[in-house]
């Protein structure tokens, strides 16, 4: 039995110590809002967030993560608010979307960060993170907005 | 933006075309007490709650979306309200009107529906208000509606829709409905959100590989390292061993481990020991295709078009010579492949993120061994599309495994290295050009030869005898330019390598190729690439607007800043015309930067706006990757590339600007999906050789050749 706090709430999971946190969210929690895209941190469809830092769920270990902090795209908001989420629907980021939840939690480590990241910034924090509709312009704007959105600058 | 002017023709071009045929019919178990349903694609109960049915599948291009916008507003139909349900596959009732099949590719979405939709919901609204007319005992033409009401203003009487749903149900289906004229437009032309955006960014968007089923497992199969070939025989008895393993099972493109996780399944397949029948393609690498390429070029091909007498020109005269080479390509949707399936005594369920609901219900059918109405297939959001997810294989494995697991529901999912290595690919070709210029520097023969395999051919989608596949001379056969001498030849060279039609298929390489030609000859006779193409392009005007409004746009001749260049690309695909003028600059290592890409499209009519752009951006993110990055090569057999880290993607610092043009040119509506893709590559490498003075004939870009000694 290995335990983590999953979005708020205390999890026990019953799994091999190698399986990658990615598989035990979607398959053992359910939460499949965080993506498999490629299995070897190169796409980062699968960002979560561990005590706060954005890792690569498909390569984190299930061990690795025991006793930490774990929030996924579920565990963002309640009311689809989160000044990201906002920006990212005011925007119209996504297409199909698959990559979304990935890029949401990358830009989320981003501004929690630095509170109004310039455009280099975000290329930094971002190209991990791969879009094949290729919504990157949105994902740049949007960005700046929720920043805006947080800082009050709305 | 959209005028006026061009939606009341882009509206009575929609309107006014006869050519599909479809009736109005009357929506199946309609019957229902309490409902109004004058035919498939849309129901309003006694609450008055509208819900439309989409028959596109979600795959990023907004089809949630545009359908429901088109039908609401011909409904007269509050749009936050409605309700949208995603079609079974049942080609009967939601078929597309052209293809006559329930199969979504080729940016069929709008231009295909659009006029159908417009008329199934005007033939509802003229039975509501019909329906008013008799409670109130007017005439008809006094009632007109707003979104959900019909009202009769002489006396300022109204009725909801919801109370009128069983008087309308009882009238006739007008056959000939009026349709709303674009300045009675609520939705059509005007900036809507996309309905699934909500849903897509906190998690809650089904995908395929998010399908969850009580008692399922998760199966994943062990493919042949070399394409088409076959399993001989394999020993599971460690596979077996493995914890939570729960099966191994052949299926016709592998070895299926079925288990209680994907982890434990992919573990699974780790442990097999599968002897291969590799096949014909195990004899096949990159580098013979291209000598053999090469070779077959030298070759008369099959003639694809001949205008005048080329071949004697250009024997007569210095031709000028180019070859163009473009590699295999691989779909990479963000969302690897997978199905999930339960057969049962009754039949099979499935749960797939496909581009043809109709065709992989007939597939479940024959593989199951079952009537089709035994089949139900439900959509979910597609991660990517690209023409990938028509494709049979990942069906099949899902349909084979659920069959041997019989009464447990199993998903059936892909890894990132099966989906590059096991893809449906863009043809890799070979193409040979010659031209030569008259007094003024015209073109007065041209010749293009391409090499290279056909998708329609391959797949036995081209008609009995056919000698050049429409596919691989699309965009090179329909070029625009008014060429006095123009011979155009097709040499089929197909190795087996499976091909499919990846976004703008034959033109997402045909237009990079004769956008490339054509600008070296405006080179060549010291013409301004612009200009030389207008001159080309009297018998076609659109192409010659869309080109007109790019440059316009993007300042074409104005100065750049030091080491900055601009070039042109203008390509038709799809039903649309687009073109883009790229602005780029290459560091002394050779790194090429776009920095910025002005595109313009002139689809028809565009039903909205934000979305069209959406599909330029994305299309420009494709192209560029494919410029950049894009190759597939193999050796022996085996794709040598096999995920993210050697099959790369465009990223966020690479991104240019991208800003979009729409040229409302009131015509029939065209496609949206594939036609952003063609013209971005031939603008990029054009503006690179006005940078640096070299060509670029082969894609991708290869770097070393661009670096400055």
């Amino acid at each position: 039995m290995i335990s983590l706090t999953v979005n708020g709430k205390a999890q026990q999971v019953d799994v091999e110590p190698d399986v990658p946190l990615l598989w035990v969210v979607r398959e053992n929690l359910n939460l499949t809002g965080t993506k498999y895209g490629c299995g070897i941190a190169q796409c980062g469809s699968c960002t979560v967030h561990v005590d706060g830092s954005p890792v690569r769920a498909c390569v984190t270990p299930i061990s690795a993560v025991a006793g930490k902090k774990v929030t996924t795209i579920e565990g963002l908001s309640t009311m689809n608010d989160h000044p990201v989420q906002k920006a990212w629907i005011e925007v119209d980021v996504p297409q199909c979307g698959f990559c979304q939840s990935g890029q949401i939690m990358s830009a989320v480590a981003l501004l929690n960060a630095k509170a109004s990241p310039t455009d280099e910034d975000i290329d930094n924090a971002m190209s991990g993170n791969i879009c094949r509709c290729g919504t990157y312009q949105r994902i740049r704007a949007a960005i700046h907005r929720a920043a805006a959105l947080k800082g009050g600058r709305a | 933006m959209m005028t006026r002017r061009t939606l009341l023709k882009g509206g009575l071009a929609a309107g006014a075309g006869l050519a599909i045929g479809f009736p109005l019919v009357r929506r199946a178990g309609a019957q229902t007490p309490g409902v109004f349903a004058p035919n498939q694609w849309l129901k309003i109960d006694r609450d008055g709650v509208v819900t439309i049915v989409n028959s596109v599948p979600e795959m990023g291009q907004g089809s949630l979306t545009t359908t429901t916008m088109i039908i609401a507003d011909e409904l007269d139909t509050a749009l936050d309200k409605v309700k949208v349900e995603q079609a079974p596959a049942n080609p009967g009732l939601y078929a597309n009107p052209v293809t006559k099949a329930q199969s979504y590719g080729g940016s069929r979405g709008v231009r295909d529906h659009i006029e159908m939709w417009r008329k199934s919901a005007a033939a509802a609204r003229e039975m509501l208000k019909q329906a008013a007319a008799n409670e109130w005992g007017v005439p008809v033409d006094q009632v007109e509606t707003e979104p959900d009401t019909v009202v009769h203003k002489p006396s300022g009487r109204k009725l909801p829709y919801g109370q009128l749903v069983d008087k309308a149900q009882a009238l006739p289906v007008p056959q000939n409905p009026k349709l709303k004229t674009p300045d009675q437009f609520r939705y059509m032309g005007k900036m809507v959100k996309r309905r699934d955006t909500p849903d897509k960014v906190n998690g809650k968007a089904i995908y395929g590989m998010d399908v969850v089923l009580p008692g399922m497992l998760i199966a994943s199969v062990e493919r042949c390292p070399v394409n088409n070939g076959k399993v001989k025989s394999f020993d599971a008895t460690a596979t077996k061993q493995i914890k939570g393993v729960k099966d191994v099972v052949q299926v016709t493109n592998g070895v299926a481990v079925v288990a209680d996780s994907f982890w434990t399944a992919v573990k699974g397949r780790r442990a097999l020991k599968v002897q291969w029948d590799e096949g014909a393609l195990a004899q096949v690498s990159t580098p013979m295709i291209n000598r053999e390429y090469e070779a077959a070029s030298k070759q008369p091909g099959e003639v694809a078009r001949n205008d005048g007498d080329a071949e004697k020109v250009l024997a007569a005269g210095k031709p000028i010579e180019a070859v163009y080479q473009v590699p295999f390509l691989e779909h990479a949707c963000m969302e690897p492949m997978n199905g999930t399936a339960q057969v049962t005594d009754g039949g099979c369920t499935l749960w797939l993120p496909t581009q043809n609901p109709g065709g992989h219900q007939q597939l479940a059918a024959r593989l199951v061994g079952v009537p089709v109405d035994k089949v139900t297939v439900h959509t979910t959001m597609l991660g990517g599309g690209f023409g990938r997810r028509g494709e049979a294989d990942f069906v099949t494995d899902a349909v084979e495994v659920a069959k041997a697991m019989k009464g447990t529901p199993v998903k059936t999912m892909w890894t990132r290295e099966d989906d590059i290595t096991h893809g449906f690919y863009r043809p890799a070709t070979y193409n040979v050009f010659r031209a030569t210029l008259d007094g003024n520097g015209m073109p007065h023969a041209w010749s293009t030869r391409v090499v290279g395999p056909g998708i329609l051919i391959q797949k036995g989608r081209a008609p009995a005898g056919t000698k050049v596949d429409p596919a691989a001379v699309e965009a090179v056969r329909n070029m625009p330019y008014d060429i006095p001498n123009l011979r155009i030849e097709w040499v089929n060279k197909d190795y087996g390598m499976p091909l499919g039609f990846w976004r703008s298929v034959g033109p997402s390489q045909n237009g990079f190729i004769i956008e490339s030609f054509i600008d070296e000859l405006a080179h060549a006779a010291k013409k301004d690439p612009v200009e030389y193409r207008k001159a080309l392009l009297g018998k076609s005007p659109r192409h010659k607007a869309v080109l007109e409004l790019v440059a316009q746009k993007s300042g074409w001749g104005s100065p750049l800043p030091a080491g900055r260049a601009r070039g042109v690309g203008v390509v038709f695909s799809y039903g649309s015309y687009a073109a883009t003028v790229a602005e780029v600059s290459v560091a002394p290592d050779g790194t090429p930067t776009v920095h910025k890409l002005v595109t313009g499209i002139d689809a028809g009519i565009a039903v909205n706006p934000d979305q069209v752009k959406a599909q330029m951006e994305g299309g420009a993110v494709y192209a560029l990757t494919a410029v950049y990055y894009g190759a597939i090569t193999l050796d022996k057999g085996r794709v040598v590339q096999s995920n993210f880290h050697d099959y790369q993607m465009l990223r966020i610092n690479e991104m240019p600007v991208v800003e979009v043009h729409i040229l409302d040119s009131g015509e029939a509506a065209g496609g949206l999906g594939e036609p952003g893709v063609p013209s971005v590559a031939p603008a990029v490498t054009n503006a690179i050789f006005v940078a640096t003075g070299k060509r670029i004939r082969t894609l991708p870009i290869d770097r070393n050749a661009l670096k400055r000694a």
